[in-house]
């Protein structure tokens, strides 16, 4: 079986990309509730129950085509700060993290598929991708849960569809969602009037983490909110035809700015790498703002392309659990301060200052030698 | 007009609109104060209707598990999960609650799922899986009426009929 050190020594490719296009959308996830039939769904059961229906589950999963040499661990097999970092990792839930004996993890080697057992549901299974391609996750998963649906007997109703713990997941009990990074929308202030239009259509909008958590780093999450009354496709389809709509606002949006209020662009780059690339302390929220500056800067050429890889592989490197992880011990969060700090500087080293960059459409161009007027 | 609670004379009326439904209730004076209806801040309609029994779901059946209540109070006899944990938790203890409380869930899906019935994936095998359940249950209430009619010649067809499709799908026998 894989170890831990092992599953988590890289970043997936789905968090940096690879060869897809995710200057907007980082990546597209798909999540599945299922239950079994007649076994106490696992807020309600008894510990016993609990460990029966895992092991129940367990072997099925292990004996999945994609999940051979997977990482499978029971919860109570794993501390506190890894549990956390699979957290960041978007690999297991809070939920889930909070659990221990008769809860169980399997994460694929490649870290797109993870399925976590005894959740709120028996099963919640999720598949990701880099960039916006939720048709792909969904087929995907689908796969597996037919192979699933081959062994072991999920609850299902002829009206009501897959019954979950809570009424909020009946039906298909997906939850399509993707990560958007949408720093211009936030800069032109067209953000709250973007939010409010998704909201308006019946779609979920959240922070980095999931519900109740605070957007940072200018990222967000756009879901699904109803799983009742619409197929696997109508969902998706949607949803990819809203996503893709505020991708393009937001791409319209760094082209604007970068015409309309270059110095202000230039400004904010040479400020965010500045404090990267020099500060000695920094707490996780201004690490994600600064990253998400330069990351922006990335896609309009302030930087070398490759840096928008190294923003995401940063991003996660950054978090609390990860930091912790990498020293071996726990952390203050000033010890943690220090220590994001120095990975920031040592990254950022050979990452050259930004450049200036014209738009194409700005008839004054800019140059260091020769400042242009601004208007 | 009588109380819905109790048989003593109503007194308090109360109506709310609830998931776009305008709701009414009628109590007496005493249902009225062990309701905390009379509070009106901390009292919602929902709440009352969402634990009530199907038959009086409408009009809201007793629902605060008050003690002397607490004996009749509807369960899922396969998980032990009551009414009043669902108006707790809203959430269910088994796949088998979806049935038991159905009428409560009916009434708050509105709020929280675009749509009643769903149109999406339909597990494989699932559709002949429930045609044959629904023969065999029409074929145990013939049975049943045969036997009560002793025409033990078509009960003895019924049972051999039955039998053949049990067979097929051994899960469907009653436990």
């Amino acid at each position: 079986m894989m170890r831990f050190s092992t599953l988590i020594r890289h970043p997936a490719e789905w968090m940096i990309g690879g060869t897809v296009d995710n200057a907007v959308v980082l990546t597209s996830r798909i999540r599945l509730a299922r239950n079994l039939r007649k076994i106490p769904f696992p807020g309600w059961a008894t510990a016993a129950q609990r460990r029966e229906a895992m092991d129940l589950m367990l072997p099925v999963i292990q004996e999945l085509r994609p999940m051979k040499d997977a990482f499978a661990q029971s919860l109570s097999g794993l501390t506190a700060v890894q549990k956390q970092v699979l957290v960041e990792r978007h690999l297991i839930s809070r939920e889930h993290a909070a659990r221990t004996e008769g809860s169980a993890a399997v994460i694929e080697r490649r870290q797109t598929l993870s399925i976590m057992v005894n959740e709120e549901d028996h099963l919640r299974m999720q598949s990701i991708r880099p960039g916006l391609h939720l048709r792909v996750a969904y087929d995907a998963l689908n796969e597996v849960d037919d192979a699933l649906q081959e062994q072991l007997p999920f609850a299902f109703d002829r009206k009501l569809g897959f019954l979950t713990t809570c009424p909020t997941n009946l039906g298909t009990g997906m939850r399509a969602s993707a990560m958007l990074h949408l720093p211009a929308l936030v800069l032109s202030n067209q953000i709250g009037q973007v939010l409010n239009a998704i909201a308006r259509l019946g779609l979920a909008v959240r922070g980095l983490y999931g519900e109740g958590t605070e957007s940072l780093g200018n990222l967000y999450q756009i879901s699904n909110q109803s799983t009742l009354g619409e197929s696997e496709p109508q969902i998706i389809e949607q949803l990819e035809r809203v996503i893709s709509q505020v991708a393009m606002h937001e791409a319209n949006a760094r082209l604007k700015l970068l015409e309309d209020e270059p110095i202000m662009l230039h400004d904010k780059m040479g400020r965010s790498f500045g404090v990267l690339k020099h500060a000695w302390l920094m707490d996780s929220k201004e690490a994600l703002n600064h990253l998400s500056v330069v990351r922006l800067g990335a896609c309009l050429g302030f930087f070398p392309k490759e840096t928008v890889r190294l923003c995401d592989t940063l991003l996660m490197e950054i978090q609390p659990a990860h930091l912790q992880l990498h020293c071996g011990q726990k952390l203050s969060p000033e010890q943690r301060d220090e220590r994001r700090a120095q990975i920031m500087r040592l990254h950022l080293q050979n990452v050259t200052s930004p450049v200036t960059v014209i738009s194409d459409h700005n008839h004054h161009p800019l140059s260091d030698s020769n400042p242009s007027p601004e208007p | 007009m009588k109380c819905d609670f109790c048989d003593k004379k109503a007194t308090v009326f109360l109506t709310q609109l609830v998931e776009g439904q305008m709701k009414k209730v009628c109590l007496c004076e005493s249902c009225a104060q062990d309701k905390g209806v009379t509070d009106p801040t901390g009292f919602s309609l929902a709440d009352m209707l969402i634990t009530g029994t199907p038959t009086s779901a409408i009009l809201g059946a007793p629902i605060f598990s008050s003690k002397k209540r607490q004996s009749d109070e509807k369960k899922c006899p396969h998980c032990g999960f009551s009414a009043d944990d669902l108006s707790r938790v809203r959430r269910f203890g088994c796949s088998e609650c979806y049935d038991v409380f159905r009428s409560e869930m009916e009434m708050i899906l509105p709020g929280m799922q675009i749509g009643m019935t769903h149109v999406g994936k339909v597990p494989r095998g699932h559709e002949e899986k429930h045609l044959h359940e629904e023969k065999i249950e029409r074929l145990r209430s013939q049975l049943d009426a045969a036997i009560q009619s002793e025409n033990y010649e078509a009960a003895a067809r019924l049972r051999d009929e039955l039998r053949q499709l049990e067979t097929l799908f051994p899960g469907l026998s009653p436990s």
